[in-house]
């Protein structure tokens, strides 16, 4: 289990040192909302790096696009070793798990970026 | 200049021309070994380095001889003259006249034939149409049917890099364990696939190859049928494959632990260790 608030507020510290893919998606520009159960989080993306995580909950808020799960897929996601089914989003998505709504050009434009991104999340230990 | 570890593997390529439907085409070959004739078949979007590992597999090539060719459009096979003025659509008959053609072209005496994913499903189209020609099929990552779990159209738009978009989509069908090495040259193959040619082939496997309603007819007498299925595969599941042998008599399968959906090409090492117990069966009949 990993304490997810203090997980994804370390994000732009753990992420941001990932030099080459934050050169890569320079062009990035983007704020998305990770909900987890009852929790969510508003993060913002400024030229390929990590520039903000919020914690809401939001009044009025905006963003282009909203991840959304419940908070044990993200907990058994973000586990050192999850198991099949759970190793990836694409995975929980199409297990009807995960949704991703929105203007979602940002994240599938720079697909490979949001699952390192996502990953970075994961506990140490992590194959991957 | 310091050069060292030089190693020429025993891969031999070639190109091969001939006319199918009025249609000429320019197909890249690979092969190494001698014996049984194994011909085999990469997934889609992909092309002929996926079996990399298996051709360099001496304990393989000794008794068995690899065969691996890239579809029209993938690998270094050329799309037929006009290719611009069309939309790459991969069909069931298309696919069986391709295999069909070559098996004859390069005089394959009733070869095994062993395809992953797009290949998985084709080998049930040749249980059940030309068992005949074949003396063993082998599916990997083999279902009957895959509804589409996303906007197909994602991947062949020109304001989306194709070649990151499909190695994206791809990249959580590697089981998570496999070799980072094996992942990202099996990732990069999908960046190298040409506009469009991915979803093409897609079109084969959600929508046209759906052969869920003729599997009780597949007869595993006429020829035997071997299905392995990697653990970690959400596109094409263990329960997809579980499924197949369950509908199929006579037809053996088995889920291979730590693996997805590229199994020869992720891990190539382990999935010997699967592979193996099935030519050997393969190699004591024939």
């Amino acid at each position: 289990m990993i304490d997810i608030q203090d997980s994804l507020t370390r994000l732009p510290e753990r992420f941001n040192q990932k030099r080459v893919l934050v050169q890569h998606a320079k062009r990035l520009n983007t704020r998305f909302l990770l909900i987890s159960g009852d929790a969510s989080f508003r993060i913002e993306i400024h030229e390929g790096s990590v520039a903000a995580v919020q914690t809401g909950p939001f009044i009025m808020g905006e963003w282009d696009f909203c991840m959304q799960a419940d908070e044990a897929t993200w907990q058994t996601f973000w586990s050192p070793n999850p198991p099949p089914g759970f190793h990836d989003v694409m995975a929980l998505s199409k297990a009807r798990k995960l949704s991703i709504q929105g203007n979602i050009y940002p994240f599938m434009s720079n697909l490979l970026y949001f699952k390192e991104l996502l990953s970075t999340v994961r506990a140490r230990g992590a194959n991957k | 200049m310091s050069i060292s570890n030089i190693a020429i593997e025993p891969i031999i390529g070639r190109y091969l021309q001939l006319t199918i439907h009025d249609k000429r085409h320019r197909i890249y070959v690979e092969e190494a070994g001698e014996g049984i004739p194994l011909l085999c078949l990469h997934t889609a979007g992909s092309d002929t380095r996926q079996y990399r590992g298996l051709m360099n597999a001496a304990e393989v090539t000794k008794r068995f001889r690899v065969i691996c060719f890239d579809l029209p459009w993938h690998g270094k096979s050329s799309p037929p003259a006009g290719w611009h003025e069309e939309s790459y659509k991969l069909g069931s008959k298309e696919y069986t006249d391709i295999i069909l053609a070559m098996t004859s072209a390069l005089s394959l005496d009733r070869p095994v034939v062993m395809g992953c994913s797009i290949g998985g499903r084709i080998v049930l189209h040749l249980a059940l149409h030309h068992a005949k020609h074949f003396r063993g099929l082998i599916g990997l990552q083999s279902g009957a049917h895959v509804d589409p779990y996303y906007d197909l159209d994602w991947l062949h738009r020109p304001d989306v890099h194709g070649g990151e978009v499909c190695a994206g989509i791809v990249s959580g069908l590697v089981g998570p364990s496999s070799p980072q090495a094996h992942r990202w040259e099996t990732l990069w193959h999908y960046m190298q696939s040409g506009p469009g040619v991915f979803k093409g082939d897609l079109h084969f496997y959600t929508a046209d190859g759906d052969i869920r309603k003729d599997l009780t007819r597949i007869n595993t007498e006429e020829c035997p049928l071997w299905l392995l299925t990697g653990e970690y595969d959400y596109s094409c599941t263990p329960d997809d494959t579980a499924l197949l042998g369950k509908s199929i008599p006579g037809s053996k399968w088995q889920i291979m632990k730590g693996m997805g959906h590229f199994p020869m090409s992720e891990d190539p090492e382990r999935f010997l260790s699967y592979l193996l117990p099935v030519l050997d069966e393969i190699s004591e009949t024939n």
